[in-house]
């Protein structure tokens, strides 16, 4: 870090503010192109939410340890009938529980 | 009338941006613990505005790794918006050119898919709506970021405080959003198994495009045709 100086440390972060934003725009550049959405495109864009966000959740998952696992169903099973703040909190909780349960 | 859309989204704004608040302060812990100074670090997240991307970045400033890697890093963790921006993109037609440009800047994973629940519900994302839940998000993630920075000590240790439960935690919560959606059941397995592979064989960042390019391909084969009746009609 010493070896940088502040205006090379603002011009990374603004380069990669800038590739960020890049990707952003690109997939509505792509898109926009297009005069007409066929369907079956529109049927994989409506596919979007739930492909990617589960890519964020599903390795945690494999990878996490056992209370990982339990918090997590714990989560699932609460934001059924629950979601948003409750979900959050029980699957936190849980998490916290079952470590300090373990680990003390 | 158009207040009150902004309002509605300031208030879904509210629950998200208090759920990313420790995420904001850890980032920013992390970062001047990384030797970033506090200014940096809240500039991060003014100009990227991508918590997880800003993580990977902010990791890897504390080594010598040349800055054109981290650029790419952060690029590779944020590939997934090119997704979103092309999923919203036909919800954002209505938009003026300026403020599509705009709504874009702001399009992080929360904010995706909080519009993408106002298109199920009403069919379409207001424009006032959409920068009422932006401005909250971003201005309590930027403020977050900036507290962590400036007070990093007191956040301690992630682990021993759940916040890496609470990140996949967070997504679970939004994945179950769209579980009315079309073809939810077959997506959901195949892109997490595809994550999965993909986590250890390519390795992170890649699985996240990897898993979510398998889902969307597989809606897009899967995909049937509108029943006959309004085929003519639809355009």
């Amino acid at each position: 870090m010493e070896h940088l100086t502040d205006l090379h440390t603002a011009l990374v972060i603004l380069a990669a503010g800038l590739a960020t934003y890049l990707t952003r725009i690109g997939g509505h550049l792509l898109v926009s192109a297009m005069t007409r959405i066929p369907p079956r495109l529109e049927t994989a864009l409506n596919a979007v939410p739930a492909a990617v966000l589960t890519t964020l959740v599903a390795p945690a998952f494999f990878d996490g340890g056992i209370e990982v696992k339990i918090a997590m169903i714990v989560a699932l099973l609460v934001g059924l009938r629950h979601p948003g703040l409750p979900l959050l909190i029980a699957g936190w909780g849980a998490a916290l529980l079952l470590r300090h349960l373990f680990l003390s | 009338m158009s207040s009150s859309f902004f309002r509605q989204g300031a208030r879904a704004g509210m629950v998200v941006g208090f759920s990313t608040l420790p995420f904001g302060l850890l980032f920013g812990a992390v970062a001047v613990d990384g030797g970033m100074t506090p200014l940096e670090a809240t500039m991060m997240s003014g100009v990227i505005f991508g918590g997880a991307s800003q993580l990977v970045g902010v990791q890897m400033f504390g080594t010598h790794v040349p800055a054109w890697l981290i650029v790419l890093s952060v690029f590779a963790v944020n590939f997934r918006h090119i997704l979103y921006s092309a999923a919203l993109s036909p919800h954002l037609r209505a938009y003026s050119p300026l403020a599509r440009f705009s709504a874009l800047f702001f399009l992080t994973d929360p904010q995706f898919a909080e519009a993408s629940k106002q298109v199920d519900r009403n069919g379409k994302v207001e424009p006032s709506w959409y920068f009422g839940m932006a401005f909250v998000v971003y201005g309590l993630w930027v403020a977050s970021s900036a507290i962590g920075a400036l007070f990093g000590r007191l956040v301690g240790d992630p682990a021993a405080l759940g916040f890496d439960v609470l990140l996949p935690v967070y997504f679970l919560g939004l994945v179950l959003g769209f579980r009315r959606r079309p073809l939810f059941s077959i997506v959901v397995p195949i892109s997490a198994t595809a994550s999965i592979l993909a986590m250890h064989t390519v390795g992170s960042p890649w699985h996240v495009s990897i898993g979510a390019l398998a889902g969307v391909i597989a809606a897009l084969v899967l995909h049937k045709p509108a029943k006959t009746a309004d085929a003519g009609e639809t355009s």
